[in-house]
């Protein structure tokens, strides 16, 4: 299956759409705090989106029942936002979201402490977001697939940690999930070439301890071992000046998050 | 969100242009692990086979024991042998 290019028009509606992710996503970074549940989360950002036009691209996506993912420490990916899940102080909380708007989508996530939080958790999150800036940095025209996700892998190991097999990066564009998968691991110079145009969901996902994977139910997933995990994810498209980062605005620059 | 690796299995069955695509696809049990990879599996229809573990999941180190539920392709021109292409949970 052929991997699509996508013109400057449709980076740009591309773009719109990531902007009002990256909206929510930075309201609700700020907003996060111990004694609230995952469902305020949820609320919040459906509070943001009320009479705003686009939709939610998670909602109803295979009978996904919520706006947000919302996943606590050793969630991995997927968390569906509960009135029992209380945050406490101490915990990290990786929030995913995705926009649908005028037909193109745009998705991204970021992992947020509540309150104060262990040095290794901050490490943790540090090595995770780190890991994203670099392969952000891998996505320029003539790369590899494989580039990237070794700039993943090869971050996250030295530092003593490990990236989730079970779940990719991904194409993005009229629909969520397209082609290619983006594994979080790789060799330099595997896989296919990056081209102008192409635009990818670039998500590590990392475990403090092994890299095993248990799913709780049909969405849920966490570590096998009970460790905490960390998520930070962009869309990013491939462009003659670079990388380009569609899930915030071009004023912005510096660490991915 | 996070696309799940398997999740375009279903997608990809029916391609045409690989040699791999002619294959029958069905569902068995793992009986007992064999040297060199290789696994006895029992069909749904209690056919016994010997399967091997596919190029692409012992790259990504799924594992395989004894018990679990697989899919195996069998080759229309030799159905004893088979290929294990996906471990469910």
């Amino acid at each position: 299956m052929a991997i699509h290019l996508r013109s400057a028009e449709e980076l740009e509606k591309m773009h719109r759409a990531g902007l009002v992710v990256h909206d929510v996503l930075a309201a609700l970074r700020s907003f996060v705090r111990p004694g609230l549940t995952t469902m305020d989360l949820e609320k919040f950002a459906e509070g943001k989106l009320a009479g705003k036009p686009g939709k939610p691209a998670f909602k109803g996506y295979r009978g996904y029942p919520c706006a947000l993912c919302t996943s606590v420490n050793s969630e991995i990916v997927h968390g569906i936002p509960s009135p029992k899940r209380k945050l406490r102080e101490g915990d990290i909380v990786s929030i995913d979201f995705g926009m649908e708007l005028d037909g193109y989508f745009a998705d991204s996530a970021v992992t947020v402490p509540v309150g104060p939080i262990r040095p290794e958790l901050e490490k943790l999150l540090d090595v995770t977001r780190e890991s994203l800036d670099r392969a952000i940095e891998k996505m320029r025209a003539g790369n590899r697939l494989g580039d990237v996700g070794h700039a993943v892998q090869n971050w996250v190991e030295q530092n003593g940690f490990s990236v989730v097999r079970e779940f990719v990066g991904h194409g993005i564009g009229t629909k969520m999930h397209d082609e290619p998968n983006l594994p979080n691991y790789g060799e330099e110079g595997r896989g296919a070439r990056l081209q102008e145009g192409m635009v990818i969901a670039v998500e590590p996902m990392v475990n403090a301890g092994g890299p095993e994977v248990r799913m709780r139910d049909e969405w849920v997933a966490e570590t096998a071992d009970g460790s905490p995990s960390a998520h930070f994810e962009h869309t990013v498209a491939v462009t003659a000046n670079g990388p380009w980062i569609l899930t915030r605005p071009k004023s912005v620059t510096g660490p991915s998050w | 969100m996070a696309k799940q690796f398997s999740e375009d299995k279903e997608k990809k069955k029916g391609d045409s242009g690989n040699p791999k695509e002619d294959a029958i696809e069905v569902m068995a049990t793992v009986i007992e692990p064999l040297p060199n990879a290789m696994f006895r599996v029992e069909l749904e229809n209690k056919h016994q086979v010997l399967a091997h573990v596919s190029g692409k999941m012992r790259k990504n180190f799924i594992r395989i024991l004894a018990g679990d539920k697989v899919a195996v392709e069998l080759s229309p021109y030799d159905l004893t042998r088979g290929r294990i292409v996906y471990r469910y949970k």
